[in-house]
């Protein structure tokens, strides 16, 4: 069994068809949290502009040791310095972090760029309405394919890796396909790859509901209503660390996400989760 | 009419409004929509719903005295610039009476030493600041139920509003004082008390001297500082800009529980 074809050889002798790819309560709540994503990364750089520090445990304010800080010097008149700063180790990040450049070129003291938040540059309380629309809307869109995936077994049959593709010789051979940007045309592309499994149950059953509860964790509300989810993450201030490392992940996933889906071939993809149809080389021709 | 008194209605409509907002967020039109803010702020009511049905009651997390904050911020109005205030302030506010009127039975006049003399409660809470920060204090103080089972509310009152000595923001016209509103689930909270002392010590003047409010499942803009009046209503669209607080009036939540 061939997992990777030669694109040029099979490409003309025989005709790629049409396969059914992905279910229409997946494309949905694909596309669903894809917008909420969007609109919950930018309004929560927004958010966290506010107070751009990081603690650890229960409590923390400005007199208390942060874990990490986006800042700024002004010590010169014109330009601000930015800087990073993780425990001891600071980092000049000016133009990018901390002391940042508006679209009129005016510099500010301000943790991110104006085109990195919404719904504007700087409105903490316009931004909280945001993020707490889209965290609802997350939340159901994200319990609703929770409910699909495992009453219609896609997650045990699509997403699970099998043992075998759990050797480490099956996935060293997947590693070694990604770095060669070897992807399946054919049968293969019918199933995700060990990979790819790996990635989206990573992000689906841990990533994802870590930064639903450690937002949750963030509300005082919800901490006398679920007093388990502050013992859980070790304090407020721990939960809001983890809830902005949660964040960094999921970029992380949409970074190399739409790297994936440009190198396997961007039309062919973002058509299979509209249409729910993917082309493929057909194994052997009728 | 104030969308604070129509929270059920909101509720159960946005569940309805969420795709077409999503929808509307996708076409790349939200400037040109004109109520999608108020539409986006509506989420306010699905939490303030949700955290009802899900914990009416619940208890706010009390900590142990080694939890406490070496160094509890002081944020929002550090000293009220009003001559009344500092004339309280001068003679150690022997002067000061908090009013307790609105639709109640018996309005109450409370000096401090009043307010020392009702049933106390002791409890070490966490602080969250909407700007993310936290800290933790002991808060010391009447429950504000013990006040209000004094004032008798009538039947028609909805909510309780804390009026303060404090303008955070004074305008041209003259308003910007600092105000706050909670409803009587929480007014009449166990932990919901008219502080008078922070970690053993009378109030300073940055957190909010002689009394403030702690309503300890909200967020730091709901303890209101500075308090001199408390004043029970059906409803909150006559006070400031309408929206129940100082805050809640520049976009913020009404419902700060999140």
């Amino acid at each position: 069994m061939t997992d990777v074809l030669p694109l040029q050889a099979a490409a003309q002798t025989r005709k790629k068809i049409f396969v059914a790819r992905h279910a229409l309560v997946t494309r949905v709540t694909h596309w669903v949290n894809a917008i909420c994503i969007f609109g919950l990364l930018m309004s929560g750089l927004n958010i966290f502009m506010a107070h751009p520090a990081l603690y650890w445990g229960q409590s923390g304010s400005d007199r208390d040791p942060a874990a990490f800080e986006i800042g700024a010097t002004s010590s010169d008149a014109d330009t601000p310095h930015g800087f990073i700063r993780f425990g001891d180790k600071r980092f000049e990040t000016t133009g990018v972090l901390g002391a940042v450049r508006d679209a009129d070129g005016d510099w500010h003291e301000r943790a991110f760029p104006y085109w990195a938040t919404l719904p504007g540059p700087r409105d903490l309380g316009l931004a909280r309405r945001w993020h707490f629309f889209f965290a609802w809307l997350f939340v159901c869109n994200l319990a609703a394919y929770y409910l699909f995936g495992l009453t219609s077994g896609h997650l045990r049959r699509d997403l699970l890796p099998n043992g075998a593709q759990l050797r480490p010789k099956a996935l060293l051979r997947d590693i070694v396909h990604h770095f060669k940007l070897q992807f399946p045309q054919g049968e293969a592309a019918r199933h995700y790859n060990p990979l790819q499994k790996i990635a989206y149950l990573g992000l689906i059953g841990i990533v994802l509901p870590l930064v639903a509860l450690t937002g949750m964790t963030m509300s005082p509300g919800m901490d006398a209503i679920f007093p388990w989810l502050v013992d859980l993450f070790g304090g407020r201030q721990s939960a809001r660390t983890l809830h902005f490392i949660a964040a960094n992940l999921i970029v992380l996933f949409i970074v190399v996400h739409l790297l994936m889906v440009v190198l396997a071939g961007p039309i062919n993809e973002i058509r299979s989760m509209i249409t729910g149809k993917l082309k493929i080389l057909p194994e052997e021709t009728p | 009419m104030s969308p604070i008194l129509l929270p059920r209605r909101k509720f159960l409509g946005l569940g309805a409004i969420g795709l077409g907002a999503a929808a509307l967020a996708v076409s790349g039109r939200l400037a040109d929509v004109p109520s999608f803010e108020e539409l986006i702020g509506d989420a306010q009511y699905l939490t303030y719903g949700a955290q009802r049905l899900l914990g009416r009651n619940a208890l706010a997390r009390e900590f142990s005295a080694k939890d406490i904050s070496p160094d509890f911020k002081v944020n929002g109005t550090h000293r009220p610039d009003t001559p009344e205030y500092e004339a309280l302030l001068a003679e150690n506010f022997a002067g000061w009476r908090l009013a307790v009127d609105g639709l109640v039975v018996n309005r109450l006049s409370l000096s401090l030493a009043d307010l020392r003399a009702l049933p106390q409660r002791a409890q070490i809470t966490r602080h969250d600041c909407v700007e993310g920060w936290s800290a933790i204090g002991q808060w010391q103080g009447a429950p504000l139920a013990e006040i209000l089972k004094r004032a008798v509310p009538l039947p028609a009152a909805r909510f309780v509003v804390f009026h303060c000595a404090d303008f955070y923001e004074r305008a041209d016209d003259g308003t910007g004082q600092y105000y706050e509103s909670i409803d009587l689930v929480d007014a009449f909270h166990p932990q919901t008390i008219l502080a008078h002392s922070l970690n053993g010590a009378p109030l300073s003047v940055g957190h909010g001297a002689p009394a403030r409010l702690r309503v300890e499942r909200q967020l730091g803009y709901k303890q209101a500082k500075y308090v001199m009046r408390i004043e029970l209503v059906e409803r909150l669209d006559g006070f400031g800009r309408g929206k129940g607080g100082f805050w809640p009036d520049r976009g913020y939540e009404w419902y700060a529980g999140i």
